[in-house]
């Protein structure tokens, strides 16, 4: 989102401390999704299209209810529709909407080397800023999520933005004002938990004995919450990861390593200095010269006393 | 008159008539040269994209898609180019005796008491050791750099490869940096060796004090290329 007016917290590829005097003294934001009151209508992906002006190509069946199959620079939600067979032979249609989780701790923010391709605003959201990405898909590495997409068009990075153009001005995202069941929530985000909570009681209530919210501590929690009547087994909503991080990789390649690996580098043209200035250059003198066409005139053979070619 | 390499016939000599020693011929020069612009290319483009304190370097490529476009292509040149020169090389860079001892006494080596080392032949066992450095870096950088190679490679592997590449990718490419750093100034801290590499020949003394096995071997065997 160009020209945002939301204040920002946190940028790629920038070591420098954002302004921090403002922050949202009523708190963070977050969008809860209750997937136990979800029917997979997708007018979430409809609302998402008309509010971003997203086209997707038409494609093809594949089979399943999910379409598009996967998400894309076009798609940036997609319903996930899984049934789950339970103990007692019952049948479960769990209906995940995928889409970006708004990580508190976002692993494409950590990875990208383009200097403001990724925020993160002071309300919790982490959006891409198109004009500064690069292309290269390292968010798509650092995302515990699988979300981010490349465009082969333009070759710039998209996902959901929580619609932060709309959050801006006082305004719920698109998917959550046209959810028709109500399953799509907005609001701060301890406003959102206390709301899961009482939901999470209810489910519990109807026999849902392991109903929670899922909000992994892993990633720092997430300003996308789902709540799910399955919190113990989230891989059952279409492979929703059970306990996302940052991979170790991840962490590994842009953590310490690598101030420490350019300290090294300029450390080793400092150390060619300082060896210089001490040691000196090593030359060859004249009289290793003279040497030198002595012993190449015995190595040729050529007889003592002739004149010198020097 | 030149000869097949393009170097002018007869025994070469400096401006003022002494006698020198043909040690890269002007084709190991030209395939020296052109690895090493593309090196220059590819560690400015890639520590942009290293650390954000190196991100003002984007701007020498015209932009961060630029030298994102731009890296992975000097890459593929210069692994072709440091491979033709590495053949060339290659019958050189064999581990022999005395190349041990020559590494235990790298304290006189740094401190130019080269009288006390072990005799050497056309290369000694710290520039082995980078010729092994090099090839092995080179290898494992434009592996997985085609792994990482998001436009036209990436969706061919898991993202857990992937992550893996883009970590040896950086750790290799430091490994690179580091060895080129102690490579170019060893060329300004041995008088000559610059020379060696842009005009192709060395002195009699020079070739005597630091290589004197391939200075004895040439001096049986004529001046020309060695």
């Amino acid at each position: 989102m160009a020209l945002q007016s939301l204040d920002i917290k946190r940028v790629s590829a920038t070591t420098v401390q954002q302004p921090t005097a403002r922050h949202p003294v009523g708190g963070e934001v977050a969008k809860l999704i209750d997937v136990s009151k979800c029917i997979g209508c997708k007018a979430c992906q409809t609302a998402c299209m008309e509010w971003n002006e997203l086209r997707d190509e038409v494609g093809v069946n594949s089979g399943v209810y999910d379409n598009p199959i996967d998400l894309t620079p076009q798609s940036w939600t997609v319903m996930r529709f899984a049934e789950h067979e339970t103990n007692d032979g019952n049948l479960e249609w769990l209906i995940r909407k995928d889409g970006c989780m708004h990580c508190e701790d976002p692993g494409c923010l950590k990875a990208c080397p383009s200097p403001g391709a990724i925020v993160q605003y002071n309300n919790g959201i982490v959006d891409f800023h198109q004009e500064n990405c690069i292309g290269c898909g390292y968010c798509v590495s650092g995302c515990p999520f699988d979300v981010p997409r490349i465009s082969k068009k333009d070759n710039r990075a998209y996902k959901c933005t929580l619609c932060s153009d709309r959050v801006a001005v006082g305004q719920e995202p698109a998917c959550v004002k046209t959810c028709p069941t109500g399953a799509i929530m907005f609001g701060t985000k301890e406003a959102m938990k206390e709301q899961a909570a009482g939901r999470i009681e209810d489910l519990k209530e109807r026999g849902f004995q392991n109903a929670g919210l899922y909000d992994p501590a892993g990633v720092g929690g997430t300003h996308v919450m789902y709540v799910l009547h399955h919190a113990d087994r989230p891989a059952l909503y279409s492979g929703l990861a059970n306990a996302p991080a940052i991979s170790p990789m991840v962490g590994l390649w842009k953590g310490v390593t690598k101030p420490l690996a350019l300290m090294g580098l300029a450390a080793a043209a400092v150390a060619g200095w300082f060896h210089y200035s001490r040691v000196g250059p090593n030359e060859v003198s004249k009289e290793e010269e003279a040497e030198a066409l002595a012993e190449a005139k015995r190595l040729k053979g050529e007889t003592k006393g002739e004149k010198q070619d020097a | 008159m030149h000869d097949r390499h393009g170097n002018p016939a007869g025994v070469p000599r400096d401006k003022d008539g002494h006698p020198l020693i043909q040690r890269y011929t002007a084709n190991e020069r030209s395939n020296h040269w052109f690895t090493a612009i593309l090196f220059i290319l590819l560690a400015l483009s890639g520590l942009a994209m290293f650390h954000p304190a190196m991100a003002w370097l984007y701007g020498l490529f015209g932009g961060g898609q630029w030298t994102r476009i731009l890296h992975p292509f000097f890459g593929v040149l210069m692994f072709v180019s440091f491979m033709l020169l590495a053949l060339r090389m290659r019958a050189h860079n064999h581990f022999e005796e005395g190349d041990t001892q020559w590494l235990r006494q790298i304290g006189d080596v740094l401190a130019n008491r080269e009288e006390k080392l072990p005799k050497i032949g056309k290369y000694n066992a710290g520039q082995k050791l980078l010729f092994f450095t090099l090839v092995l870096c080179m290898i494992v950088l434009m592996l997985s750099g085609i792994v990482i190679w998001r436009q036209w490679f990436s969706h061919f592997f898991p993202i857990g490869l992937i992550r893996f590449s883009a970590l040896m990718h950086a750790l290799f490419a430091f490994i690179i940096i580091m060895s080129i750093i102690v490579h170019i100034y060893a060329g300004m801290w041995i008088k000559g060796s610059i020379g060696a590499m842009v005009r192709g020949t060395v002195t009699y003394g020079w070739a005597r004090k630091h290589h004197p096995k391939w200075f004895q071997k040439v001096m049986k065997e004529g001046e020309r290329s060695h």
